[in-house]
């Protein structure tokens, strides 16, 4: 006989308790679950409704347990067991589910597979995944007019300096070291000892953004053009702040009229009758002009329409579109619709093709369904990409 | 930890250990170990105290944390048989749960040593599976270092995949076939040309036996574990032993799975027995024993209830109990050393057994709808060995092994009755083919019983 104790009466502990591999397996699990759904995070996050909460910075991923596969034999049509209880031949012991025609395993299964948990990932997480997985290009400031700013940055010491900056540290090292050397001073800290940190100037780029939507409320943009615009927008923003320190965002809404709303209203705006792109591209002209100096900013534009837009309005747009263009780093146009069959051959499209062919960087793109949200997120970034190079 | 609990243990464990052989049990020692509950957990779901890691295992673990927190399951003791056989209790289970289970212990411990099944694979792999599964776990560990963990695991989602595809017929430490195969000579010829060719001086000169590339496997081969690890056209030798640690921790695996119901009716038998004697035991103890027992060894219906699984503790308890009384405890031993549990239940579980039990086959429809279906013992038999067949897999073989490597493996429906599940076939079959590096067919039947190819390209990985 022999008798070990390895309760929590005993004086020396043991492995087990302190290892769980139990956990350390199922971790494992979790991750090839992350990897898995890192996978095909294109197709699951491209569906609006992913974006409902983006001030969370996170993604909830509904997923199901793994598999691990065995050869199994096919379900039968019918099955037999050997049960026990006071039961006679023949008797039923479980009518015919009506709800559930052939849906489930007769015999009720084993249960397993049924269990779903939820994976929560971080959207910045999610971002450098798409980036790579994509394989998007990162931006870069607009060459040439981005303006260097002074910034202070700490860089060695000094004996003199304002108390404020005084290194105690530093200084409580010299002194160990005075003392050290001459063990007859009788001084704890001499003058000599004090050690102040200096600061130097030195020049940075900006790495300041202003990212401009422009999104047509009329009364032909419907729910399902507003999702697609959110979701883009919401991506393409995404996107940008990975390049930027400081971001500052506009969103302006119009219809015959623009007006500049706070982001939660952005979505929920609507507006009645026609369209009227110029009224929106002012604004976001005059806003620039007033609040961001191109000096100091980077400016993105996205605007997203149906692309019907009045007739009587093009000159109007084109000329605003014209002058609002050498103020940006780049435009890009969203065109949301049902149809894929008439892509980007509307007014509003016309627009960015002149744009384009003036030599401004822009970018064109037409979603009609949730899928199309990806491509065009990376025709974007690529886009910017390749202007950038033209540029240079 | 109930205070006492293990000097009260070491107490009454020689105790026990005298009182079980002077009823006759043959066993190896027994180590006893006193475990918190949470190692048990997952001793019970890796099978074996230290094991190799694998991802499949924290599934199962997380299962049965669930149904633990949903009170579904109690787990009182697990035993590996060996020399010496070693058993963990669970602290936090009562000192009367923990006397029972040490009686319970003894009646497995003679079990494992006498029965043949046990014997024979002991033979085989040994009587230090524990040790031995650690060290498995151990090199895998290194391995894992050496060749990152996506490798290891690539190797281990194959094997465990593979797992029941043993075959515990053939001996453990198999030979490789032979590579050459002799022709046999031209049939002798009939009709006239034969009678010509046994007149005098016409017999053809004797000639060599003639030799040919033997086709392997020479006739279909069960074991895939062995047949992969031995003739895969690029396996590295760190991944053939992997297959061959998980071959071998299967092969111990395999009596414990086909002798269940004998095995814990046995031992069940034995400790209601040991306690019934055991006099250095105080009576209220022996009661709360008692009642712990008629726990273990009820069915899973109750009086009124009809439950579609046997309990097989129930099961194999009332059947000893009966050929005990009635053939006494030496015809016992020699049915317990020499069955297993095909052998147990289609020889010993009778008409009456079956009615005194309730027993009863019943077919469920995919319709939802489940019915009692006609009595008849033979199918009774079968539908409560149905699921042990074959270590409760399907039977898969390997037919041929190709000239380009590539491997065909054929499902024996006719022998299962229906095919497989294709989507899951074919993962697996992603699975040998990464580690078998040629392509991977297999034949079975689609859900029209019509013959179908499956294989490891058709699928974009």
């Amino acid at each position: 006989m022999f008798l070990q104790d390895g309760g929590q009466g005993n004086s020396h502990r043991h492995w087990y308790d302190l290892f769980s591999r139990g956990t350390r397996d199922w971790l494992r699990h979790n991750e090839k679950v992350r990897d898995a759904v890192r996978e095909h995070l294109p197709e699951m996050i491209a569906k609006s409704d992913v974006l409902s909460r983006p001030e969370n910075r996170t993604v909830q991923v509904p997923v199901k347990f793994l598999e691990h596969y065995r050869f199994t034999l096919r379900n039968s049509d019918e099955q037999s067991g050997a049960g026990q209880g006071k039961a006679k031949e023949g008797d039923t012991l479980r009518e015919a589910q009506p709800g559930q025609p052939g849906g489930k395993d007769p015999g009720g299964g084993d249960g397993e597979g049924q269990f779903e948990f939820v994976l929560e990932f971080k959207t910045d997480e999610i971002l450098d995944w798409l980036w790579e997985e994509l394989k998007l290009p990162n931006l870069q400031p607009k060459e040439g007019s981005n303006v260097d700013v002074d910034e202070y940055v700490r860089e060695g010491w000094d004996k003199r300096g304002a108390r404020s900056r005084l290194d105690r540290r530093r200084t409580m090292k010299e002194a160990i070291k005075r003392r050290t050397a001459l063990p007859d001073t009788p001084v704890p800290i001499s003058n000599d000892d004090l050690r102040f940190r200096q600061l130097a100037r030195k020049r940075q780029p900006t790495t300041n953004a202003v990212v401009i939507f422009l999104l047509d409320v009329s009364s032909s943009m419907d729910e399902h053009c507003r999702n697609l615009a959110k979701s883009f927008f919401f991506w393409a923003l995404q996107g940008i702040r990975r390049q930027f320190s400081h971001i500052d965002t506009v969103f302006i809404a119009h219809s015959v009229e623009a007006f500049e709303f706070e982001e939660e209203e952005f979505f929920q705006v609507s507006g009645q009758g026609g369209t009227k792109s110029s009224t929106a591209l002012e604004l976001a002209e005059s806003i620039l002009q007033e609040r961001f100096d191109s000096s100091q900013y980077n400016s993105y534009l996205f605007y997203a329409t149906d692309g019907e837009n009045f007739s009587n309005d093009r000159e109007q747009s084109a000329a605003s579109l014209a002058r609002l263009a050498p103020l940006l780093n780049f435009a890009g146009y969203a065109e949301v619709s049902h149809s894929s069959t008439r892509r980007l051959n509307t007014e509003v499209a016309r627009l960015w093709q002149q744009l384009a062919a003036d030599g401004h960087p822009c970018g064109s793109y037409s979603l009609s369904e949730d899928n199309d949200i990806w491509p065009a997120i990376k025709a974007f970034f690529t886009d910017q990409a390749q202007q950038q190079q033209v540029d240079v | 930890m109930k205070v006492g609990m293990s000097e009260s243990l070491a107490e009454t464990i020689p105790r026990m250990e005298a009182l079980a052989e002077a009823q006759g049990l043959k066993f190896f020692p027994v180590d006893f170990e006193l475990v918190p509950p949470s190692f048990m957990m997952e001793v019970a779901v890796y099978g074996l105290p230290v094991r190799m890691p694998h991802w499949s295992f924290g599934l199962r673990w997380i299962y049965q944390m669930i149904q633990h927190r949903m009170g579904h399951s109690k787990i009182f003791e697990v035993v590996f048989p060996g020399n010496p056989n070693r058993a963990y209790l669970v602290n936090t289970n009562s000192l009367h749960e923990n006397t029972l289970v040490v009686a319970h212990v003894l009646g497995h411990a003679d079990f494992s040593r006498n029965n043949i099944a046990f014997a024979r694979s002991q033979d085989q792999v040994g009587y230090h599976i524990v040790e031995q599964a650690a060290s498995h776990a151990h090199r895998i560990e290194e391995v894992i270092k050496e060749f990152g963990e996506q490798r290891v695991e690539q190797v281990l989602d194959c094997a465990l995949s593979l797992e029941p595809h043993i075959d515990t017929q053939q001996p453990f430490n198999r030979k490789e076939f032979p590579r050459r195969t002799v022709v046999e000579n031209k049939p002798k010829a009939e009709g006239f040309q034969g009678r010509f060719a046994s007149l005098p001086g016409e017999e053809a000169p004797p000639t060599e036996p003639r030799t040919s590339q033997a086709p392997i496997p020479p006739k279909p081969e069960k074991d895939l574990l062995w047949f992969i690890a031995q003739y895969a056209p690029e396996m590295e030798e760190w991944e053939r032993d992997i297959f061959l640690a998980v071959r071998k921790e299967a092969w111990y695996f395999q009596p414990v799975f086909n002798c269940q119901i004998m095995n814990e009716g046995w031992a069940s038998y034995w400790h209601s027995r040991l306690l019934r004697e055991a006099d250095f035991l105080p009576s209220s103890m022996y009661v709360d024993c008692m009642k712990t027992h008629s726990d273990v060894v009820s069915p899973y219906a109750g009086d009124q209830q009809v439950a579609l699984k046997l309990n097989p503790y129930h099961v194999g308890y009332v059947m000893w109990e009966k050929i005990i009384k009635e053939q006494g405890v030496e015809a016992a031993r020699r049915i317990m050393e020499q069955e297993d549990d095909f052998g147990f239940i289609r020889n010993h579980l009778s008409q009456e057994l079956a009615d005194d039990m309730n027993l009863f086959s019943f077919n469920a429809k995919r319709n939802g709808e489940i019915k009692v279906s006609e009595n008849s013992l033979d199918a009774l038999h079968e539908n409560i060995l149905a699921p042990k067949f074959n270590f409760g897999a399907p039977r898969v073989v390997v037919d041929e092994l190709k000239k380009d490597g590539s491997l065909i493996l054929r499902h024996e429906s006719g022998i299962d009755g229906r095919g497989l599940e294709i989507e899951r076939a074919r993962k697996v079959l992603h699975y040998i083919a990464l580690v078998w590096k040629r392509p991977v067919k297999l034949l079975t039947l689609d859900a029209q019983d019509q013959e179908v190819w499956i294989s490891s390209e058709t699928e974009a990985a």
